[in-house]
């Protein structure tokens, strides 16, 4: 019982803090510099981690799909297309979503919470700066508008990968690539960004919220860093069951 | 002018400041001594809407600060500044940035102004060449003095300063207070200053509050501070062997 009144009264206090990082920046010209700053150390910088991650997975889903798929009744192109679907559905936008939560999610609420027990955050409050709309807001587009371009880089590398995989295995290009081709529809790959966005704002938004309201010392910086990554993840698997469900 | 009415504020049912009743006067040095765990910088963060208080009432020019819409309290916000204690500086930027905070956040000059105001600020806070390096790697006592540069960077209406002299040198401890007090008149704002130094008491303290366990104790200007028949603010005052030996010195006369 006390667990439900801590949950809905942190979730008030998250729609809250969201209202006031949902206004209209003060500066637009510091705005869009923020904006840009973050999209470098949130996206640009992920994008080695998310190079190997799918490539890793793109190969093992091609691998799995051979070893279990072996039946003569399939046709050939069955590897390749079954493997871009798990990637463009599931792996990319998930897993990946997932790593980032890992990443960004603590790099967010760290130092968003050492900016506020070390009273900077007090400081740039009594200068009459809006701190949830200067700090949180430019974090939040960033991720929204890059994570898109990882996870497309992701489906990219992953399906190279997968190649790589089935090459190795007995798997000819021809067919692996027909596979790929076969019956593409952009609705999969709209899909993917949709949950990618959603992805997106749920680590940023309460990475940002565990940062933001962190009261304490530096211990706390941690204990609140992994919430976030915790929180976030689990939330990210919620929601995308939720999807699957409502959009096939 | 700056008014408290009534307030109180406790943590935890622990009450840290009881029902105080304070006017700040314009265009003087307003100072709030007091022991250490007094309550200075509990008042101060409530003056400026960190803290909001249990009762009463903050007053900004006549209006009431503590119960007025956000972007309201932004308004009156853009004209504070404030040195916290610890100095707050804004460790991914560095001492320009800092100090060229509030003034690019708020005003729309060309960046070769903005820049004459910073090293115009480090100037007056006898800081020069650190306009590159980073809050890490300055020594206390200047992360103390660019926090009262950043202060100042945006021309305040109200200014406040959390112990700005502490853990300085006793002459830059003078050209601190006497840059406070100069700033204070030349402008004609309202400055009050947390301080437990002694020397600013009486060089610049034109309206001296003494708090004593959360309460307001005593108050008056620097020409009655060291007379006065409050057992608790002479305690305070006169507790050094140097301070009580002038003390006697003077009463024998
Ligand atoms: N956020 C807080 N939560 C709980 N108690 C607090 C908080 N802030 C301050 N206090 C308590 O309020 C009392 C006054 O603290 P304050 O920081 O105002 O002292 P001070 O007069 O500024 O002392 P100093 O000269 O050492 O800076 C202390 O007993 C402190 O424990
Ligand atoms: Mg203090």
């Amino acid at each position: 019982m006390r667990m439900l009144k801590n949950f809905f009264m942190e979730f008030g206090a998250y729609l809250l803090l969201m209202k006031e990082a949902f206004k209209k920046p003060q500066n637009m010209h510091i705005f869009k510099r923020k904006m840009i700053y973050e999209m470098q150390v949130l996206g640009v910088d992920s994008i080695p981690i998310v190079c190997v991650i799918s490539i890793f997975i793109g190969a093992a889903v091609v691998i799995q799909m051979i070893l279990n798929l072996q039946n003569p009744i399939y046709p050939s192109w069955i590897y390749g297309f079954a493997s871009r679907k798990a990637l463009i559905l599931e792996f990319s936008p998930t897993v990946i979503s997932l790593i980032l939560a890992g990443k960004c999610a603590s790099m967010i609420a760290s130092e968003l919470g050492s900016q506020r027990i070390s009273e900077q955050i007090d400081a740039m409050e009594v200068m009459g700066v809006n701190t949830a709309s200067y700090l949180i807001l430019p974090k939040i587009f960033a991720c929204l508008l890059f994570f898109p371009l990882l996870i497309v880089l992701s489906i990219f590398i992953g399906l190279i990968g997968g190649g790589f995989g089935g090459m190795a295995n007995g798997l000819s290009a021809f067919h692996y690539v027909e596979g790929i081709r076969l019956e593409f529809t952009t609705y999969d790959v709209v899909y993917a960004m949709i949950k990618t966005g959603v992805n997106a704002l749920i680590i940023s938004t309460i990475a940002s919220y565990r940062g933001y309201t962190m009261k304490g010392g530096s211990v706390e910086v941690g204990i609140q860093s992994t919430k976030a990554v915790v929180q976030s993840s689990v939330v990210i698997m919620i929601i995308n069951l939720l999807m699957t469900n409502l959009f096939f | 002018m700056i008014e408290l009415v009534n307030i109180s504020k406790s943590f935890e049912g622990k009450q840290i400041l009881k029902d105080i009743n304070i006017k700040f006067a314009k265009g003087k040095c307003n100072l709030i001594i007091g022991q250490s765990g007094s309550g200075k910088t509990v008042l101060m963060k409530t003056l400026v809407g960190l803290h909001s208080p249990d009762t009463g009432e903050v007053l900004f020019g006549g209006r009431i600060f503590n119960k007025m819409t956000i972007e309201q309290q932004i308004d009156v916000r853009k004209e504070m500044g404030m040195v916290f204690q610890a100095g707050a500086l804004f460790d991914s930027m560095n001492i320009e940035e800092n100090v060229m905070f509030p003034i690019r956040m708020f005003q729309k000059s060309s960046r070769g102004k903005m820049l004459d105001k910073v090293n115009l600020c480090l100037d007056r806070v006898n800081l020069k060449g650190v306009n590159k390096m980073m809050p890490s790697e300055l020594s206390g006592g200047m992360r103390k003095r660019v926090a009262i540069a950043r202060a100042i960077a945006a021309d305040p209406k109200y200014l406040f300063c959390d112990e700005p002299n502490s853990g300085l040198d006793p002459q830059t401890s003078i050209l601190i207070d006497d840059l406070i007090s100069d700033i204070t008149h030349e402008l004609n704002i309202t400055t009050i200053i947390n301080t437990h130094d002694m020397n600013s008491v009486v060089e610049i303290g034109e309206n001296i509050i003494y708090l004593h366990q959360g309460q307001l104790w005593w108050q008056g200007d620097k020409k009655n501070v060291l007379n006065t028949d409050n057992k608790e603010l002479n305690d305070f005052i006169f507790c050094t062997a140097l301070t009580k030996k002038i003390k006697e010195n003077n009463d024998k006369k």
